[in-house]
């Protein structure tokens, strides 16, 4: 039988590579990327089997070298991102909080995830200050670390780092660029002018003399408030004097926060 | 570090050692795969798949029971029963070759009769009765020994070693006819 059995061992071949390609991005050891139209223009956004795991500006070596030092995970490119991934991308960027994505944020501390958690909550076409995610999160003198954890997000437009400014008002820092946070939140309806306007004034906070609350500026409860009805302070203690209390909405946070 | 420690360092740390095993067993799974399927697309999924539940297993099972295992055997019949349930949905066993088979020095004439050679018997393969096919392709195309297969069939030793003489007497006897057909031709 040995005359059989010699041809029968040149029946076994070497896998194709995307096998095991394949099979580490399913269970998460490895990741594929592709390119994604997005409202500053393309980016690149690499996943897994265990969720979405970057994002990043569409020029390969950048993306695979930030993605080598950062995540430190194999990168393979792929020629398209799966359906659903796009669509609930598509959906989430287009201001559908309800759209679940799963995020695969391996390698991240609790307290960046608490902040990155935090920045989603914020609606779309509205911004918070850096002191108002600190303060939501329960660590109000963390102001620095909150901008040093919005710097490492890993999945910005997904998780909008772009929707927190500094604390004067202007726009400050991004991951992809301060011109690119600009085009986004531009896209999503933000009047940067109108905001960096109030910021130079030193105006924080808009009342409205009818219902007697304050809220941040982009809160959309002061965006309804009238010209006619709208009150302009520069501190919670100005409002507070005159007899208004803050907006429990966009919660303004404690005195000082914000200021 | 010797591939027989992998067991130890899966049980130490998964995730690390677990490229390791793909490294180590894609090739063999994808050739089983291959010969009782026929079809190189099925076999990268089902060779997919059976990694990756592998990995779910192996997730899910305390340390000493991972340092114990025998991986080979142990993949063998994850991705069979995989390959199984595909054909039973299924129901096609045609033979595919694909390129990758084919040595990279070879010369163009050696590579035809080699891609020939090799479309033969994996046609001879595919159309033993399951019972005789899988035994064949264990023993033969992957080189697990009787005992091995044995544990992967859940079926004793001496039947595996029946099965497999009487697989090769049937692909003896195909490849006779083929070539009387041939010559006759």
């Amino acid at each position: 039988m040995s005359d059989i059995a010699i041809p029968l061992t040149g029946l076994r071949v070497e896998a194709p590579p995307t096998v095991a390609s394949r099979s580490l991005i399913e269970i998460g050891l490895a990741d594929a990327y592709a390119a994604l139209a997005s409202p500053i223009g393309d980016v690149f956004v690499a996943w897994n089997g265990r969720g979405l795991s970057a994002i990043g500006p569409a020029d390969d070596d950048a993306f695979e070298d930030w993605f080598a030092r950062d995540i430190g995970r194999p990168l393979y490119p792929a020629d398209r991102l799966p359906d659903r991934l796009e669509r609930a991308i598509d959906r989430r960027l287009a201001g559908d909080r309800s759209t679940k994505i799963r995020l695969d944020l391996r390698g991240s501390s609790p307290f960046e995830q608490s902040v990155w958690m935090k920045a989603a909550q914020i609606p779309f076409g509205e911004v918070r200050p850096y002191g108002w995610v600190a303060a939501e999160i329960g660590k109000p003198l963390a102001m620095r670390a909150v901008g040093s954890a919005l710097g490492r997000n890993p999945i910005p437009l997904v998780i909008p780092c772009h929707r927190v400014v500094r604390t004067d008002g202007t726009i400050g820092e991004y991951a992809l660029g301060s011109d690119k946070k600009r085009a986004v939140l531009t896209a999503e309806g933000v009047d940067l002018a109108r905001l960096e306007g109030l910021a130079s004034s030193g105006i924080r906070y808009i009342g409205s003399d009818t219902t007697k609350i304050f809220c941040l500026p982009t809160c959309r409860h002061a965006r309804r408030v009238t010209d006619r009805h709208r009150v302009e302070f520069h501190s919670q203690a100005e409002g507070q004097a005159r007899g208004y209390r803050a907006c429990r909405v966009c919660r303004p946070g404690p005195a000082g926060v914000a200021a | 570090m010797k591939s027989d420690d992998l067991p130890a360092r899966l049980a130490h740390d998964l995730d690390g050692a677990f490229p390791t095993l793909v490294t180590e067993h894609v090739d063999r799974l994808y050739s089983i795969a291959l010969r009782l399927l026929g079809d190189p697309r099925d076999a990268e999924e089902i060779t997919s798949d059976g990694l990756v539940r592998a990995h779910r297993a192996l997730a899910s099972y305390p340390p000493d029971r991972i340092h114990d295992l025998e991986l080979r055997p142990w993949l063998t019949t994850i991705v069979l029963n995989l390959a199984r349930n595909h054909a039973r949905r299924h129901r096609h066993l045609t033979v595919v070759i694909d390129d990758s088979q084919v040595a990279p020095t070879a010369t163009p004439e050696s590579t035809t009769i080699q891609r020939a050679e090799t479309e033969h018997w994996a046609t001879l393969i595919a159309g033993l009765p399951t019972r005789y096919r899988v035994p064949v392709v264990l023993r033969y195309v992957d080189d697990l020994d009787y005992d091995e297969i044995a544990g992967v069939l859940d079926r004793p030793a001496t039947t595996v070693r029946s099965q497999v003489q009487r697989g090769l007497t049937l692909l003896r006897a195909a490849h006779d006819a083929a070539t009387r057909k041939e010559l006759s031709a």
